[in-house]
């Protein structure tokens, strides 16, 4: 109808590497207005408002199938100008390299992804942590960010993974966790806002992260 | 502080109705299991888990639209197990909208489809139940089809097993204990916790908030699981989170 703005375009980047149902429903379920659409077109990338950037299963093969699908453009430009959401293996790639494979990243932040070094993490019982990292744990805000907005500092999220990232540059850390060892959960810079977490499965906490990422004006 | 020790209601679905009695006053269906999944992750469930009792195969898609539905609604994670057998019925699931699948007497008769299952879909994804008895002091056997049929398969040992095979985490019922409200089988519980490195749930038997507490503290649980003293309305999972918070347990409130 002539006279309504048009939707605001929220493109979830689907590179081939798992259910990213979870992921889109969850930002319907908050996004009001938006159409949000999970999409493998690197155009619809380019042609997005905001772009979040999942991932599940092994870095490397994450790295090929978003160069075998001609994405890694787009996410790259993308993250130069538009808000955009990493989400777990979506924050890992943004980095230089990880030990996953001994693979290089996009490397839009400086650092290296690395394994939960399994073997000296003990609890506070001095038992032994379980690697992955699996179940609800404290994300604890290192600084503010519209992204924090109405979410507690050391809210609890839902993690599964056995890397994280090591960011070179300490002041774009948003958020850490400790797991036997503290570990940077969140990094933020510019129109980047990156979380190691599964907000779509992270009841409330979660949604409001996504709802705060759906508004954001960087 | 750390990772929380999660609570997870668990619900027996048939030809896409929850079976068992429920006992929630303001639900408009009580035999609705979205409905009453959206009760639990109100109450701070940490994970929901269906188990898909149908008997019969030409309702078994059923439980994909349940999955669907919920999936929509519940933003927490969910689990599904109950007539798993291949790969594909792994993938269909997780499509509809699942997060992790248990899987009991198909992984039994072919342990291959664990390795299978976790190399396609990651070892995230793969919860393999284990139900069992105890034949004698400190020895419990694995048992399937819902409790009948003996494998002679030792407990411990099939535990091992399936985390060699690929498990991401085990489902671990006391026969001898579920239904009776007795609590779990600790000792059965603390060997399996002790013998793997992947996430152990305590199942079977839960009678009681002390009962779960003492999965955690005693058998060394990393989740405990219940069906009826939710169901019922005897206690909210609220309640058996600040139960087990004021006992010094790690939860998510």
């Amino acid at each position: 109808m002539a006279g309504l703005a048009q939707k605001e375009k929220v493109a979830v980047v689907d590179y081939g590497m798992g259910n990213l149902r979870s992921v889109w429903q969850a930002l319907v379920h908050v996004g009001g207005q938006c159409e949000v659409t999970v999409t493998a077109d690197p155009e619809a990338v380019v042609a997005a408002d905001r772009v979040v950037f999942p991932g599940q299963g092994a870095m490397p093969d994450c790295m090929r199938e978003l160069e075998a699908r001609g994405l890694r453009q787009a996410v790259l430009d993308a993250a130069r100008c538009k808000p955009f959401l990493g989400i777990c293996i979506g924050l890992q790639m943004l980095f230089e390299h990880s030990e996953e494979g001994d693979v290089p990243g996009l490397g839009v932040f400086a650092g290296k992804v690395r394994r939960f070094p399994a073997e000296r993490m003990l609890g506070a019982q001095g038992n032994k942590l379980k690697v992955p990292h699996m179940g609800w744990n404290e994300v604890t805000h290192t600084r503010s960010h519209p992204l924090w907005n109405d979410i507690d500092d050391g809210a609890r999220f839902y993690f599964v993974h056995s890397y994280y990232v090591d960011p070179v540059e300490r002041s774009f850390i948003a958020g850490t966790t400790d797991y036997g060892i503290p570990f940077t959960s969140a990094v933020a810079r510019d129109n980047i806002f990156a979380i190691q977490c599964h907000p779509e499965k992270s009841a409330q906490a979660g949604l409001t992260l996504l709802a705060n990422f759906i508004r954001w004006k960087p | 502080m750390g990772l929380a020790k999660r609570i997870i209601p668990c619900l027996d679905v048939t030809a896409g109705r929850v079976v068992k009695g429920t006992n929630f006053v303001e639900l408009r269906d009580a035999g609705d299991p979205v409905e009453i999944a959206r009760r639990y992750d109100a109450q701070g469930a940490d994970e929901i888990t269906f188990l898909d009792i149908t008997a019969s195969s030409d309702q078994r898609d059923i439980i994909l639209n349940v999955v669907e539905a919920c999936a929509a609604q519940v933003f927490i994670p969910l689990t599904v197990g109950g007539g798993v057998r291949t790969v594909a019925d792994v993938r269909r699931l997780l499509n509809a909208g699942a997060d992790k699948v248990s899987m009991n007497t198909a992984a039994v008769n072919n342990p291959d489809l664990v390795a299978e299952a976790s190399a396609k879909v990651g070892n995230q994804c793969i919860v393999v139940a284990i139900d069992a008895k105890q034949v004698a002091p400190g020895q419990w056997e694995v048992f399937t089809h819902g409790g009948r049929n003996r494998t002679g398969i030792g407990a411990v040992e099939w535990a091992e097993r399936v985390q060699q095979l690929g498990a991401g985490e085990i489902l671990l019922t006391s026969m001898d204990r579920d239904g009776t409200k007795n609590g779990f089988d600790l000792p059965l519980t603390r060997a399996v916790a002790d013998a793997v490195d992947i996430p152990v749930i305590a199942s079977g038997g839960v009678g009681n908030l002390q009962h779960l507490a003492d999965g955690v503290t005693q058998g060394g649980a990393d989740a405990v699981l219940a069906a009826s003293i939710f169901h019922f309305g005897e206690y909210t999972v609220r309640e058996a989170k600040e139960f087990m918070r004021d006992r010094g347990i790690e939860v998510r409130l």
